[in-house]
């Protein structure tokens, strides 16, 4: 087997090589800079080149880092290592192992839906898929983003109607300036959260196109929000920074606002859904398409896509303990104190 | 439908009152009368007959979604609601028709009269003509689960706000067992012939757990002071020598209480009294799981009846010789009331055994009240009523003239052993737990209990859940005892069912006891004290 899951993360004994090792190791692929998957510690790190300035960013300047291209090969001990569009943010990657005719795709977090600000996910043959399971549950198949982003744009145009700002919710990595993309300017102006503001600018600087926006500072006039729409990460629910833009009506987008329980439970007026993972069909038609026999489903709904795998398409499906969370929604309150994180499930056993 | 159904999302998607009552406004404004009607009853609580079988549902909408049963289960046990399920697993459907909410409800009416292959054909027809949220009002609706957060007294105030009603008048005209397939809105809102429904019961007038400073209160004398009693609330009607007995959650109970039958002759026509409805010992009131065995039973045995004699204690009068008196202020209500209940006790015995006043208790400071509250434990009683002397009898929930002044719940600090996920809005974390005391040096389980903590705790809890979690069992987790909670509950009464021996009344979480280890929590004997405690005779 070139793959195999230790207590350090994903690792590839002929490549010495671990794929988003969640303890340090000597050699280290990151899939995507969310922090789940990104790690500080390593002594060096491979990832995707748009990856690079915000690894170097979130886990310190002076990490020892290799940015390359998507299908550019590098070769490791014989091990062919090649990177491939994961379509789940700016710079993630599906990582192929090739080793005298074994091949192994370990897939990170993807989606297949395309965004607008990631480069659209691309499927890989392989023997081995390492496979996310986040939305694994049929209950979880997402409306077309391209409604989600126009009931944004007709909400935040009723807020402003009714004299309100409005304050929408997403991950400072990704979902934030996916959200951003989509907005319509002609409503108003574009304000950011300073976690959002910081990875717009890394991300526009390596050639992300963006609506312009505008930083919130504690100078900024509180009548300057009215009727304009303020993008900040989960942290910022239920926070006293929200004060300043009173009356607000505050949004979150994630996959999770499919369920109304969900939807109820967080103290949002809104909730979109607006995913950055695969939803179930996504997930049935991303492991068909590597057309690998044997797959091993990472963190999610597990147990239930694995046991659909080996049931209706009649593969090797297993699951697999990592430390990686799904996207969540609790992150604001769960641990994120002085550096964002963006993702918070703990599914730790 | 799709009006009905952007009118449930709005409802649902805000707290806010004033939001809420636009919305029902404007619904009621762009609707025609028949489905008005039908949504003033589905908002209020009135449920259509189930004409479907949820297992013939979960079938066909699996067959729909290619879905097979453990991952309908799987699902299932996510969302945690059977509708929502249901909506989501199906294929999103690509015509697209507009049904009005009268002529579905009139639609779903027949399908108990039609094949179980007709059933399946019309279904899944319709599932695959609605958008989303009319798919989930829809499942709502044909699971007999339709609920939605607005309470009555909205309704009544969108109503009154669009037909341009008097609030009051309309609460009473929403009372009542009417039934939309045979009322229309004009009858219902509008008709002056009050006689056409004999069993028409007046809203319950309720009061708030009291939270103003005693001083606020004025002249401790101008209250009238009552125990506050822990049975039914209920009216009893006698109308053109009918009966009529209601609950406050609206329900018509007559055929529950037999032994209330004799009031027909001895009540005077016209005569509506609210009380509240208790097993008696002859003068004892006895607890209130006597009663609740007897109310859920089917067919009353004699054995039942000899066993829970039922009787009401009466609080107040609100019609007499056919006339409405609720605007009378209470004292004149209470004397009317005390000189009916004098002329039973003269002339019916057997009426007057069914018949008790609740006694009027003179206080003239604080100090007596608050006597007088411990005091009515004793009594199987849950605290005091304050009815201001002047008060009317108004409708709904209301501040200022009448008052609740419960006991401090009891408590019991439990130990939790089991987590599980929670249902519907709690689907993602960990908030259903089981608690524990010690019996001997051993953890038993004691309660459920859920509600109490904030979102904030609830996150926290729920991941220390998943970091101390030492084994699973299906959606149940068992943790390291650790954490030590308060429960509040309202009763407790012994349970061989359960393994502690007891079982609480309305248990819920007051607080997360950090400053206290395993060690303080509390032991089965103190529970089983309690209960010899609070059974004792008086
Ligand atoms: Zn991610
Ligand atoms: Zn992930």
């Amino acid at each position: 087997m070139l793959l195999k899951f230790d207590p350090y993360g994903i690792y590839c004994p002929q490549a010495d090589v671990y794929i988003d090792p969640w303890k340090p190791v000597k050699n280290a692929i990151i899939t995507h800079a969310h922090s789940d998957h990104a790690k500080c510690g390593n002594q060096n790190y491979l990832s995707h080149r748009i990856s690079v300035p915000i690894l170097k960013f979130r886990l310190g300047e002076d990490i020892k880092i290799r940015g390359v291209e998507y299908g550019e090969e590098i070769v490791m001990n014989g091990v062919r290592i090649s990177l491939h569009p994961a379509g789940h943010i700016p710079g993630s990657a599906q990582i192929r192992l090739e080793y005298k005719g074994e091949i192994w795709v370990a897939s990170g977090d993807y989606k297949l839906q395309q965004d607008g600000v990631s480069t659209a996910f691309e499927p890989v043959r392989c023997q081995h898929f390492v496979t996310e399971s986040t939305f694994g549950l049929p209950v979880y198949r997402f409306p077309e983003a391209k409604q989600t982003h126009a009931d944004i744009n007709t909400w935040w145009q009723k807020n402003k109607e009714e004299g309100k700002a409005s304050v929408i919710i997403g991950y400072a990595l990704g979902k934030a300036q996916r959200i951003i993309k989509h907005l319509d300017p002609e409503i108003g102006t574009i304000y950011t959260h300073g976690a959002v503001d910081n990875l717009n600018r890394l991300l526009t600087k390596d050639g992300l196109e963006l609506p312009s926006t505008t930083r919130v500072a504690g100078e900024t006039n509180k009548a300057l929000f009215k009727g304009n729409i303020i993008v900040a990460p989960p942290s910022a629910i239920g926070t006293p920074w929200l004060k300043r833009f009173d009356p607000f009506s505050v949004a979150i987008c994630s996959g999770w606002m499919q369920l109304r329980g969900t939807r109820r439970r967080k103290s949002a007026d809104r909730g979109f859904v607006l995913s950055d993972h695969a939803d179930w069909d996504e997930l049935n038609t991303a492991v068909k398409e590597t057309g690998a026999e044997n797959v091993y489903v990472t963190h999610g709904y597990k147990s239930v896509f694995a046991k659909w795998l080996r049931e209706e398409l009649h593969l090797n499906a297993v699951e697999v303990d990592t430390l990686y969370e799904g996207e969540s929604l609790n992150e604001g309150e769960a641990k994120e104190n002085n550096n964002e994180t963006d993702a918070e499930y703990e599914e730790i056993r | 439908m799709k009006k009905f159904a952007e009118l449930f999302t709005e409802l649902d998607q805000t707290t806010k009152t004033n939001a809420k009552i636009d919305a029902l406004a404007d619904y009621f404004a762009a609707s025609d009368k028949a489905d008005a009607l039908w949504a003033v009853a589905l908002l209020t609580g009135k449920k259509p007959k189930r004409t479907v079988k949820t297992s013939e549902l979960k079938l066909w909408s699996m067959q729909l979604a290619g879905v097979n049963e453990w991952l309908f289960e799987e699902s299932y046990h996510v969302v945690g609601d059977l509708a929502e399920t249901i909506t989501l697993l199906l294929p999103v459907s690509e015509t697209q028709a507009d049904y009005s909410l009268s002529g579905m409800m009139a639609l779903l009416k027949t399908l108990d009269m039609k094949t179980e292959e007709e059933r399946q054909q019309i279904i899944k027809e319709i599932w695959m003509q609605l958008n989303t949220p009319e798919r989930f009002v829809f499942n709502k609706l044909i699971t007999g689960s339709f609920r939605v957060g607005v309470s009555q007294q909205l309704v009544i105030k969108a109503l009154a706000k669009n037909y341009k009603l008097v609030e009051s008048n309309v609460a009473h005209r929403l009372m009542g067992n009417w039934i939309p397939e045979t009322s229309s809105l004009e009858n219902l809102l509008f008709n002056t012939d009050s006689t056409e429904d004999l069993s028409k019961p007046y809203p319950f007038y309720l009061a708030y757990q009291l939270d103003v400073p005693m001083e606020t209160l004025g002249n401790i004398s101008d209250w009238q002071i009552e125990y506050k009693y822990d049975g039914i609330r209920g009216q009893i009607i006698v109308r053109r020598g009918e009966l009529f007995v209601w609950s406050r959650g609206e329900e018509l109970m007559t055929d529950k209480f037999p032994e209330f039958e004799i009031l027909k002759e001895a009540l005077p026509d016209g005569t509506v009294i609210d009380g509240e409805i208790l097993p008696f010992n002859g003068d004892e009131p006895m607890p209130f799981h006597v009663m609740q065995t007897r109310i859920g039973r089917k067919n009353l045995s004699k054995k039942s009846l000899a066993d829970a004699p039922l009787a009401m204690m009466c609080y107040d009068l609100l019609e007499h010789k056919g006339e409405d008196i609720r605007m009378l202020p209470m004292s004149e209500r209470r004397a009317m009331l005390e000189t009916i209940l004098e002329e039973i006790k003269e002339k019916n015995p057997s009426a007057n055994a069914i018949l008790k006043i609740s006694p009027v208790f003179a206080c003239s400071t604080a100090e007596e009240m608050i006597v007088l509250r411990e005091a009515s434990r004793d009594r199987m009683c849950e605290g005091l009523m304050l009815k201001h002397k002047d008060s009317l009898y108004e409708a709904g929930r209301r501040r200022g003239k009448w008052w609740k002044w419960k006991i401090d719940p009891l408590t019991v600090d439990g130990v939790l052993i089991y987590a599980q996920r929670g249902h519907g809005r709690r689907a993602d974390l960990y908030t259903d737990y089981t608690f524990a005391v010690w019996s001997g040096d051993e953890l038993v389980a004691f309660t459920k209990a859920y509600s109490g903590l904030t979102d904030k705790e609830l996150v926290e809890v729920d991941s220390w859940v998943k970091k101390n979690t030492k084994e699973k069992f299906g959606p149940v987790r068992s943790v390291t005892p650790e954490l030590v909670f308060e429960i509040a509950f309202e009763g407790i009464n012994p349970s061989p069912r359960h393994k502690s021996g007891v079982a609480l009344r309305f248990p819920r979480i007051l607080r997360w006891r950090k400053d206290k280890s395993i060690n303080d929590a509390n032991h089965k004997e103190d529970l089983l004290d309690l209960i010899q405690q609070l059974s004792k005779p008086a």
